[in-house]
């Protein structure tokens, strides 16, 4: 063998030696968000009111409002996002490796999330819970006569496990049938193989709408079996980004209690002599500084999307077609629980 | 001198030859195959008028799905409104015409390819252009094309074009990979059976959670790959393997005499690969190889698995979307079912015509 | 001329020579193999690090958390991965096995329906392997999955066959309640085994010198079904069964095969039998014309012939393919996962969503399926040689 060939297999030796030998970088997501000129976002494939596209590919959902309000925020442009659409295998892959920036799919934060994945929960966007939804012709009206039944349910979410939790502590006994994808899952339900199908109550009221024949065929179950408090995650070790994504959704609800709509921003920043609502908009005070971002970052985010209320509205509320009621996600104020710290 | 009397002559048997003869001695030829025959027959009269009913004279070829459920028969009609959603998946709704240019370009490659006639070296370079010119068109962005992110890309081309390309990328591999596992040096013929081995013994879905799951874990960060470079990885991995084998075959078939003589000749060992033993042990593998091209054909319909919609994914979105058309899933199914058969017939029929054609030179 | 003095052999060592050259190659791809293993290895560590998530095997041993739908023993919630993962592995054997059992059988019927006297035989065995074949696998379970769950009736209006009830919920069957009788009439069949080995050597004897040929398979089995008969009955007779009724909603009490365990078997039989055909269809194809001939000319009826010369010396060819056939029939039973069947791709996808750890969930699964292949092919590398003809 010549010993060029030697030469040039031994320099490619020391080259790939070198490569491995180069520190990994933290990445700063800002940064690599401001370079690029975009947020990825991992959303649903499809789910009616959090996160899904129609045939145009246009995107629609709380969780899709939520990525377009980080978006503004960040970047001053709400369709400055890319949407990758994930299962819910490979979410939290996804986020771990950097494919995505956050994750806003209506994930639910539990302990094993927080500690063993690597990434870090920011803000509630959503408080749900579990339930179960029957034909009515089965006559079921509580959970609780589910003994022994077949119940469907989507593999690689805590909804199995708390469908487990749920049959032990009540003697249930109930069979599961486990799909990998949320169509299968719901072909096997509305074809009659299982009586019953189990995962959060919006996503109930969201598949019946619009997978159902006939949505008034089914009904949803009144126990809620669960806690399940859905928002975006970003990876661990990047305390500067997850502020941002938390403190916008704090801004978009201290938006609500304060009055601001998507309709009177404008106005308010101009004209608005409450230092509360200066202070968020960014005319008496820089906030968005602190955060590393634009003075106007909350005022952006508003003009995009509009307050919290009004993405519940448009997206999951009475007037959209889930029609679901504010419930626990209506301010502190009004009964709810949404509490967000205040902007100063 | 008697006369002899002849008697009268007999007719020929009538019913030794020509359709009724065939029929005697195919179904009819003992009581054994005549029941047999009765009993197939009653059964076919039974099922096929049933058949034909619910797939042709009862079936809904247009209108709505109102109409679809007040009829018996099949649904043909939920082919024709959602054909192209099945054929093109995510794919953008008004470029369509991109992705179909895309895939009759490729498509048209592969007879190319077939053809004797077009077998000479810049067939090879064909394909590069082609495939960059695939690449370019699906993806867009530039001359006033819009651009389509890979993971938009769906359907019939991508089966495609992820069958065709990574069998293309498998082959040069699979060579290697097969002449190690028959060199003579321990250390690459192990290192070339454990990967061989490992292989076929996992299925392709465990390969493609790897691939989907793991690639991002081995990378540093920051280095992302496309989910389509990487289905496309784990793909070729995996074809590579089952390739090889059958490479392997052909080669131990090429007798000693002939690597000996090159060995005379002063040929090194590999001119001798090249020159003398490839060309003879491939030619002898074809057939091999097609039955490999038609199950990684098969096999890309697994991909729904990692969220990249390929035909059959494509078909499952398609229906699972929509309440009114869920009941006649059947259809789909037996559309796409139809679309898998003849690409895959017509290239298991292809590659009889080849065995065919490399027997002619053994025929004496 | 004479031949020059003969030297003492020396071996020179030259940096260009083949030895040389070859342990330079194989340190080469060895060395480079390593370092690409190293560097893989190396930033898998680093980002597991860097993004906290945990590694290691201990979460087997940690609460699974989840319930299982169908097992052939009972699984809690409340048991361990380790026991969860091995119900996957059971259910996995489950569907490999029966398919490998019902695809052979149905695989060989279509292989010699190919050479039927019976026009229409052929034809149909030919129409079958080319549909099957030219069909993708995840397709034809998708398929029967739909046409299980869409075709039969409501669990209210299960369709009753006897004691036997097929509805979506499945195929409900009556189990027979353990008793200590059931344990006697176990050991009474494994005792049985012995008797009919016997009773097969004893026949052979006896054909060898006289030429007269005795039951060589029926016999034994009656034999051992016997001596199980008789356990049985010395153990008491119980025969009491779990029968299945109609329960509020569902189907109650009674075994049950579930719709995705059908499926999974149809589908998978269906598709792996085309492929058997053909392989059983090529080895007798394999056997020399004459055989037949031969065959007929000793007055050997058609059936007689195949079974007795044919396939015997067929096996012989059949038998390398026909254990790829398997071993593709247990990989494809991987794409249970689609169908909601819990098989051990299933159960490692569950345990890689609530654990995070999918390095060492894939390896699992990985180490599962090559550990059956090895198996499935030491075996199948016992009985070709085995079965090889003895020649001189």
């Amino acid at each position: 063998m010549s010993f060029q060939k030697l030469k040039s297999v031994a320099f490619a030796t020391a080259v790939f030696g070198a490569v491995a030998a180069f520190p990994a970088h933290a990445g700063k997501t800002l940064d690599a968000i401001k370079a690029r000129g975009q947020v990825i976002c991992g959303v649903h494939t499809g789910l009616a009111g959090f996160s899904a596209a129609d045939s145009n590919g246009k995107w629609a959902g709380i969780d899709v409002d939520m990525c377009r309000a980080v978006a503004a925020s960040t970047l001053g442009d709400a369709e400055k996002v890319k949407y990758v659409p994930l299962t819910a295998q490979a979410r939290f892959t996804a986020l771990q490796s950097g494919e995505i920036d956050m994750l806003s799919r209506n994930t639910t934060f539990t302990l094993t999330r927080d500690a063993s994945l690597g990434l870090s929960q920011t803000a509630v966007v959503y408080y749900d819970g579990q339930g179960f939804m029957v034909p009515v012709k089965s006559k079921i009206k509580s959970a609780k006569q589910l003994k022994g039944q077949t119940v469907c349910v989507q593999s690689g979410t805590t909804t199995e496990k708390n469908l487990t939790d749920f049959s032990k502590a009540n003697n249930l006994n109930i069979k599961p049938v486990v799909f990998e994808k949320l169509d299968a899952v719901e072909g096997a339900y509305f074809s009659g193989r299982c009586l019953s199908y189990t995962t959060d109550a919006s996503g109930l009221a969201s598949v019946r709408n619009k997978s159902a024949k006939n949505p008034a065929d089914h009904l949803i179950l009144p126990e809620l079996i669960s806690k399940e408090p859905l928002g975006p995650l970003v990876r661990r070790g990047d305390d500067e980004w997850a502020a941002i994504v938390k403190w916008t959704i704090f801004g978009l609800l201290e938006a609500e209690e304060n009055g601001i709509t998507q309709a009177n921003v404008d106005d308010l920043k101009a004209n608005s002599k409450d230092p509360v609502v200066g202070r968020i908009l960014g005319s008496t005070e820089d906030t968005g500084k602190l955060l590393g971002l634009d003075k106007e970052w909350m005022a952006n985010a508003i003009k995009a999307t509009g307050n919290y209320g009004e993405i519940f509205e448009r997206n999951v509320g009475p007037k959209s077609s889930l029609q679901l009621p504010r419930g626990l996600n209506n301010l502190w104020s009004k009964g709810g629980i949404q509490y967000a710290p205040p902007i100063r | 001198m008697t006369s002899h009397t002849f008697i009268a002559p007999r007719p020929a048997p009538a019913a030794a030859s020509g359709w009724l003869g065939w029929c005697k001695s195919n179904l009819f030829y003992d009581w054994k195959t005549s029941l047999g025959t009765v009993l197939i027959g009653l059964i076919v009269l039974y099922v096929l008028p049933r058949l034909f009913n619910w797939g042709v004279t009862d079936a809904v070829l247009s209108g709505g799905y109102e109409a679809c459920h007040a009829a018996q028969g099949a649904c043909w009609a939920v082919v024709r409104e959602k054909f192209r959603f099945i054929l093109f998946g995510r794919y953008p709704h008004e470029e369509h015409w991109r992705a179909l240019i895309c895939t009759v370009l490729l498509l048209g490659l592969i007879v190319v390819s077939c053809t004797r006639a077009f077998w000479r070296t810049w067939l090879a370079g064909l394909w590069i252009g082609v495939l960059l010119l695939y690449f370019a068109l699906m993806r867009g962005g530039f001359a006033g094309l819009r651009y389509v992110e890979t993971d938009l890309w769906s359907g019939l081309p991508l089966t495609i074009l992820l069958a065709s390309l990574s069998m293309v990328m498998a082959f040069p591999i699979a060579v290697l990979i097969a002449l190690g596992r028959r060199s003579g040096m321990p250390a690459i013929r192990s290192l070339c059976t454990v990967y061989v081995e490992l292989i076929r013994g996992v299925p392709l879905i465990s390969v493609l959670f790897m691939a989907s799951f793991m690639f991002p874990l081995l990378m540093p960060q920051g280095f992302n790959i496309d989910v389509l470079i990487r289905v496309l990885a784990g793909i070729t991995l995996f074809a590579a393997a089952y390739m090889a084998e059958v490479i392997r075959g052909g080669l131990q078939a090429i007798p000693k005499g002939q690597i000996e003589a090159a060995a005379t000749l002063g040929l090194s060992y590999w001119q001798t690969q090249r020159k003398i033993v490839l060309p003879q042990a491939l030619a002898m593998v074809v057939p091999g190889l097609m039955n490999n091209f038609i199950s990684t054909f098969k096999d890309t319909s697994l991909v729904a698995i990692v969220s990249l919609y390929e035909l059959t994914g494509a078909m499952g979105m398609a229906m699972n979307s929509d309440a009114n058309w869920r009941a006649f899933r059947v259809e789909g199914y037996l559309f796409i079912a139809l679309i898998y058969f003849v690409f895959c017939y017509s290239m298991s029929r292809y590659s009889q015509w080849i065995e065919s054609q490399v027997n002619k030179s053994r025929q004496r | 001329m004479t031949p020059p003095p003969a030297s003492a052999k020396t071996t020179r060592w030259s940096w260009r020579s083949q030895a040389f050259r070859a342990l330079a190659y194989q340190v080469l791809a060895v060395g480079f193999i390593g370092i690409l293993v190293w560097y893989l290895a190396h930033n898998t560590a680093t980002n597991m690090r860097q993004r906290g998530i945990q590694s290691g095997f201990d979460f087997l041993l940690g609460t699974a958390g989840f319930d299982i739908g169908e097992s052939l023993f009972a699984f809690d919630s409340g048991e361990s991965y380790l026991q969860a993962y091995l119900v996957g592995v059971t259910n996995t054997l489950r569907v490999a096995l029966l398919g490998i059992f019902l695809t052979t059988v149905l695989g060989t019927l279509l292989g010699i329906g190919r050479f039927s006297r019976n026009a229409l035989v052929r034809g149909l065995c030919r129409v079958y392997v080319e549909i099957f074949r030219n069909i993708p696998v995840l397709l034809q379970l998708l398929m029967w999955y739909l046409l299980c769950t869409e075709l039969l009736p409501d669990m209210a209006n299960a369709w009753e066959l006897g004691p036997l009830f097929l509805s979506k919920g499945g195929l409900n069957f009556p189990i027979p309640v353990w008793a200590p009788g059931h344990a006697m009439a176990a050991w009474g069949l494994l005792l049985g085994l012995p008797l009919a080995w016997l009773w097969r050597s004893h026949a052979k004897n006896r054909f060898n010198a006289t030429g007269v040929p005795r039951s060589m398979v029926w016999a034994p089995l009656a034999v051992v079904l016997a001596c199980g008969l008789i356990a049985w009955l010395l153990g008491g007779a119980p025969s009491e069964t779990n029968r299945p009724f109609r329960g509020e909603f569902a189907i109650e009490n009674g075994g049950a095969l579930t719709p995705e365990f059908l499926a999974l078997l149809i589908g998978l039989t269906l598709y792996t039998a085309a492929f058997v055909a053909e392989v059983v269809r090529g080895g007798i194809q394999s056997v020399p014309q004459g055989q037949a001939e031969a065959a007929s000319a000793l007055g050997l009826s058609q059936s007689h012939s195949m079974r007795l010369v044919q396939l015997p010396q067929a096996l012989r060819v059949i038998i390398p393919p026909l254990t790829n056939q398997y071993l593709n029939l247990t990989k494809n039973s991987s794409l249970a996962v689609a169908i909601g069947y819990p098989d051990v791709v299933s159960i490692a996808n569950t345990a890689i969503n609530q654990t995070g750890r999918a390095v060492e969930c894939i390896a699992l699964i990985m180490v599962v399926y090559l550990t059956t292949s090895l198996l499935t092919a030491l075996l199948m590398n016992w009985y070709n040689a085995r079965s090889a003809i003895q020649e001189r």
